[in-house]
């Protein structure tokens, strides 16, 4: 499928993926996706909660990627698992090809996650050590009654084939191969059903680097043959710039940023999307860009800062920050939760324009 | 896994003491030179001599014939009983720590309320109440002792529930009784294993010492227990008929805890240094 829509003219964002719904070509969308967790409450200790994930709003069309960018416990991993209803939100919903996936049966979602499925990010532990890659690859198909016996093989030995594995590797243990080979194997599982929707949850970081990028294409090859969407979550912005159409950048469980990649990595508005892409090693190494270093630590998700949850952080803050939320506000399609750049852009603050977005999915 | 074992020298010698009962116990009816009920009035308790290794008791009966015949009773309680409780322990603990919330609290609690009861005298109780056979023994410790079993087996499921390929086989839209049977217990049996030896060796000693009070295995089925119980009575003229049957029952419980010890020693790291 080829990634259009990449430059949106202002006013008109088909492909980036918020409310107003056109759903037209949405295959997965999420409403107000919020993840609260309880934790504590003892018999006598006060029950807190934490929020891993508020008010997410996205849409995912076919053949596009959303890369949702941001640190270690932005609740990055949290809200791949609640699109695919791996983890029940506390508020708001997730549609499939419209269908609400929580009006569904145990038995009816159990059957609709042929359409969506996950690659992880720990090969080691993303594959069952007592069993051989064979049935690893090929129990999705025996699970949903789609091919059985030689048929199923056949199947198999084709996707292995697919994502790189030999014909040999059907009757290994996940222990005799490497960390790459054993992400082609989560790749293939994930694939034997053709599901539409796939939640790539950092499916490279533990990688090498020339191993990391093979995968990489291979996700991409992948996609333009069989229209793919994907979540691509990932805490290193030059890998979601190469293999995303929009990004969405995450802190502390919302998103503060979400537009076309080309426009994060040329011109962020956020200023955390502004710090975090200056702390982007670059290789010409001679014009220095101005870093913004970042003080602190991200805040507790236990108990997070009032008003704008980056305040405490952010260079630029004033006083309206520290007491009132932004909201996600569309500019052109390009949307960003920051009181500062809602009347006039930012770019001039804190960094210069933004890194250089020569990497970026071609349109 | 085999070679580490044979390092281990307690640990093989415990292998070898249940490897030879085994064998002895199975092949009893062919080992045994007599009758293990056949009286014999012109022999009664003789001791150790070259016509009865181990002498005769209080009715002439070879007392190594009914040595081996109750380690048959011995191996069969160990076995069945331990099977018993590791099928409910296992299906309890599988579901409770797969299924987390209420299911896991409901079902922990009970466990904790089992455990409050003294086993022994629980089995007592229901023996009362129940015919003492063989049958009626083995179900009753099989139903007091699986509350360990299931608490290792709920501990290794939730902590494999977090591993990402059980995510996966959700994701996968597989039922849940698929992934705790196919994913869950085939990563979760290592420590049910050693679990289950060394509770062999529990279900031994509870038989024995049921079997010595005379609500076990009843005679003239023999069993070492029930062996033991007359030798108490005729303990000043006829030392063989208690020495054997006590030696038989340490050496066994010994062989048992020993293999079972140097199993959990190879099988879980963490606790070897204990």
């Amino acid at each position: 499928m080829n990634a259009s829509n990449v430059n949106v003219a202002p006013g008109n964002a088909p492909g980036v993926g918020a409310t107003p719904p056109d759903s037209s070509n949405s295959l997965l969308r999420a409403v107000g996706l919020t993840k609260t967790f309880r934790v504590g409450g003892s018999l006598f200790g006060a029950e807190r909660s934490v929020h891993a994930v508020t008010d997410v709003n996205l849409e995912f069309g076919a053949g596009r990627t959303i890369g949702i960018v941001g640190e270690s416990g932005c609740g990055k991993s949290t809200l791949g698992r609640l699109l695919l209803r791996l983890l029940v939100p506390t508020a708001g919903r997730v549609e499939f090809d419209g269908v609400d996936l929580a009006t569904l049966t145990p038995r009816d979602l159990r059957s609709a996650r042929r359409n969506m499925q996950i690659v992880f990010q720990d090969p080691y532990a993303s594959l069952n050590p007592r069993m051989k890659i064979g049935r690893i690859v090929g129990e999705g198909l025996e699970v949903h009654g789609v091919a059985t016996g030689k048929e199923a093989r056949e199947q198999v030995l084709a996707l292995m084939a697919r994502v790189g594995l030999g014909a040999d590797a059907y009757d290994r243990y996940p222990h005799e191969f490497s960390g790459g080979q054993r992400q082609r194997v989560g790749i293939a599982r994930a694939l034997a059903l053709s599901p539409r929707f796939v939640v790539a949850d950092e499916p490279v970081s533990a990688l090498d680097v020339s191993i990391g990028a093979q995968i990489l294409n291979l996700l991409m090859e992948l996609q333009d043959e069989r229209g793919l969407a994907y979540a691509f979550i990932s805490h290193d912005l030059r890998v979601v710039e190469h293999v995303s159409h929009d990004v969405a950048v995450m802190y502390l469980g919302r998103i503060v940023e979400l537009a076309p990649a080309a426009e994060i990595y040329a011109g962020a508005r956020h200023p955390y999307t502004q710090a975090l892409l200056s702390a982007v090693p670059s290789v010409e190494g001679k014009d220095r860009k101005q870093r913004v270093i970042l003080g602190g630590d991200v805040p507790s998700p236990l108990d997070p800062p009032k008003g704008c949850a980056f305040h405490p952080r952010c260079a630029i803050a004033v006083a309206r920050c520290r007491v009132e939320e932004p909201q996600l506000i569309d500019d052109g399609g390009h949307r960003t939760a920051c009181h500062l750049v809602a009347g006039d852009h930012l770019s001039g603050h804190g960094m210069a324009g933004g890194a250089e977005a020569h990497l970026s999915r071609p349109a | 896994m085999g070679r580490r074992l044979l390092r281990n020298p307690l640990a093989v010698a415990g292998g070898l003491i249940v490897l030879v009962l085994f064998v002895a116990a199975v092949l009893a009816p062919w080992l045994t030179p007599y009758d293990p009920s056949d009286f014999d009035a012109a022999h009664v308790l003789e001791g150790p001599c070259a016509l009865h290794l181990l002498g005769t008791d209080g009715l002439g009966r070879d007392v190594l014939s009914r040595m081996l015949f109750g380690a048959r009773v011995s191996l069969m309680v160990g076995f069945v009983s331990v099977g018993i409780s590791s099928l409910v322990g296992v299906t309890l603990g599988a579901v409770a720590g797969y299924f987390r919330g209420v299911v896991d609290t409901v079902l922990m609690r009970f466990v904790d309320v089992m455990l409050t009861f003294p086993t022994f005298f629980l089995i007592l109780a229901v023996i009362a109440y129940l015919d003492a056979s063989i049958w009626n023994i083995m179900l009753v410790i099989g139903l007091t002792s699986w509350m360990g079993v299931c608490r290792l087996v709920r501990a290794e499921v939730l902590s494999l529930r977090e591993r990402d390929f059980m995510v996966a086989a959700e994701a996968l839209g597989m039922k849940p009784s698929r992934v705790i049977m196919r994913h869950a217990l085939p990563n979760a049996m290592a420590p049910v294993f050693v679990a289950g030896i060394l509770g062999v060796a529990g279900a031994i000693l509870v038989e024995s010492a049921l079997s010595f009070l005379g609500i076990g295995v009843q005679p003239p089925q023999p069993s070492w227990g029930n062996i033991l119980t007359e030798g108490k009575s005729t303990l000043g003229v006829a030392w063989w008929l208690s020495v054997c049957p006590g030696l038989a029952i340490l050496i066994t419980v010994l062989g048992y805890n020993l293999l079972g010890e140097g199993l959990r020693d190879i099988l879980d790291p963490r606790l070897r240094s204990r």
